[in-house]
């Protein structure tokens, strides 16, 4: 722990106004055991939460990275899932800190924060295939469900993050106890992964049956569900998506209600309020 | 006392918190076990796989909530967006009373996410005591407060930990979820007889005990709930049923946490001090 705080008052004298010493510990040592406790806790999170933001900066940086960001922006929430929402704009502030990789950095960590939504936001009730054709599509409008996040990435992050995660379960040592999730992480042989190639994808990250899922979509689905979630009718989204798109292959109507079917039977469509 | 105000008169035994670790195995082998504590705030979510083994955890086992972030002694005002949520929770639960510690953790808006030791003065007495009261009669539902370990005291101090607690809860009218490992660490951290903690408190307003591990290092212990319930703690456990009564009693694994069979043969280590205080009523 520092010796001063930020305005330059000793800790240490400051600490012993307000904390006992005991016989074996100073106030300021004492204070220190809470102050280790603290950043602890919530670089801890920031690892658990951004492996993949940890492999783009590497641990040294990251470690440094994460810090900044807690003292920039501290916990305003009391849960601790909340911790990372504004690493996406700490690192619009603050570019260096990703440098050279800034594009891919900001690609890992909105594609990490959309996990954590996924996980645990908000599920309204779906709108059911037979309701989307009762309603003709000039006045339709939907609503994505809270919990799915479309991104629009220019690097492979995806097969990145994949990849990092069964390098860390295969590391995994067997344990005979039932307690799967609690077993030691990986210490040995660490195969290096490269980083993720610069292409241009488009991806929605999702839950399903309460399982985690990130799903490919093809530019023109994207581009229509994020009309969608615009307040656009459903025929003005597939009007848009399909004049601002690049191809002028294959028949429209059958994949576009091939789009509808899947995004209904997954439950991303929401009736618009 | 085992059934009073503080914990609805319910009569709970023996239980461990619901841990992730944990989840495969009691959803797939149901085991006995008598009722299980789950932190509140990792079900104060919107949705998901959370919630999801919550409801199917409710279906057949009984479940207590236990929090870590109201912070009755923080000096700020209860956080109704919290309160909201909480009270979302207790009503799907239908937890029979809510536990919170005696800390305070917050300031301005900003969270520490740990459980912070307050002065033990009569004025710091009277804002917890208020926030304590303002909670339960939002929540609708008995409140016990947890004696926190601690690594650090204040010279602004008036009064005993112990009798700061007690005072605290006589002015809320609350019970007491007494820590009795809390109290063995901080009775080293701070040079005090553990017993005197133990026998200077309002037994009649205890509705819960937890027992834990800790860890030592050279100069203090952390509280770490990282380790089986050592022996001296194990002792303070029954020296505070025979003074109390059958208690609800919780054991507290949170870190490197073994088997689920592991967690359990530990917690059921207690019912061998209930049975002797029960002896030595018959006798």
């Amino acid at each position: 722990m520092q010796g001063r705080l930020n305005d330059g008052r000793n800790l240490r004298a400051e600490a012993s106004e307000f904390i006992k010493p005991n016989d074996r510990l100073s106030s300021f040592e004492r204070l220190e055991i809470y102050n280790r406790q603290y950043w602890f806790r919530l670089l801890d999170c920031l690892y658990d939460d951004y492996p993949g933001l940890l492999a783009v900066l590497g641990e040294r940086k990251f470690l440094k990275f994460a810090t900044a960001y807690l003292s920039r922006y501290p916990s305003d929430s009391f849960a601790l899932r909340d911790l990372g929402a504004r690493l996406e704009q700490f690192l619009c502030d603050e570019p260096h800190w990703s440098a050279p990789r800034e594009a891919l950095a900001l690609d890992m960590v909105r594609f990490e924060w959309a996990q954590v939504v996924a996980f645990d936001g908000l599920s309204k009730p779906p709108i059911t295939t037979d309701e989307i054709l009762d309603t003709p599509p000039e006045k339709l409008r939907l609503e994505l469900q809270p919990y799915l996040s479309l991104l629009a990435l220019r690097y492979a992050v995806d097969d990145f993050l994949i990849a990092l995660k069964k390098r860390t379960t295969d590391g995994l040592r067997a344990e005979a106890s039932n307690a799967v999730e609690s077993a030691p992480k990986a210490t040995a042989r660490k195969k290096r992964i490269l980083l993720p190639a610069r292409a241009d994808i488009h991806l929605a990250v999702h839950r399903h049956d309460n399982r985690l899922y990130f799903k490919r979509l093809e530019p023109e689905a994207f581009a229509i569900l994020s009309a969608l979630n615009r307040g656009v009718t459903v025929e003005n989204a597939c009007v848009e998506a399909i004049t601002s798109g690049k191809r002028n292959d294959g028949d429209w109507a059958a994949r576009i209600k091939g789009w509808f079917q899947s995004w209904a039977a997954l439950g991303w469509l929401c009736r618009a309020k | 006392m085992p059934a009073n105000p503080f914990n609805a008169y319910t009569d709970y035994g023996i239980g461990i918190g619901l841990r992730v670790p944990h989840y495969r195995h009691i959803l797939e082998k149901k085991p006995v076990v008598d009722w299980f504590e789950i932190i509140s705030e990792n079900f104060m979510v919107d949705g998901g796989r959370p919630l999801e083994v919550l409801d199917t955890i409710l279906e057949q086992y009984r479940v207590v909530q236990h929090g870590v972030a109201i912070y009755f002694g923080s000096a700020d005002k209860l956080n109704r967006d919290h309160l909201k949520k909480l009270k979302h929770l207790v009503k799907r639960t239908n937890t029979p009373w809510l536990s919170d510690h005696l800390c305070w953790g917050s300031v301005d808006g900003r969270y520490t996410h740990d459980l912070l030791p307050m002065p033990y003065t009569f004025a710091a007495a009277r804002v917890a005591a208020q926030k304590i009261r303002e909670a339960r009669d939002f929540l609708e539902v008995p409140i016990c407060v947890e004696n926190v370990s601690s690594y650090a005291e204040f010279h602004a101090s008036e009064m005993t930990e112990w009798e700061f607690l007690s005072e605290v809860v006589e002015l809320a009218d609350c019970g007491i979820l007494l820590d009795v490992n809390n109290i063995y660490v901080s009775s080293k951290n701070h040079n005090f007889d553990p017993y005197d903690y133990l026998n200077n408190i309002p037994h009649h307003r205890v509705g819960q005990i937890h027992v834990a591990g800790h860890s030592k290092f050279e100069k203090y212990i952390l509280d770490t709930h990282d380790h089986p319930v050592l022996d001296p703690v194990w002792e303070m456990y029954g020296h505070a049923i025979r003074r109390i009564g059958h208690t609800a009693t919780l054991l507290e694994w949170d870190d490197r946490i073994p088997s689920f069979d592991e967690v359990h043969h530990e917690a059921l280590k207690a019912l061998k001090f209930q049975e002797r205080q029960l002896a030595a009523r018959v006798a």
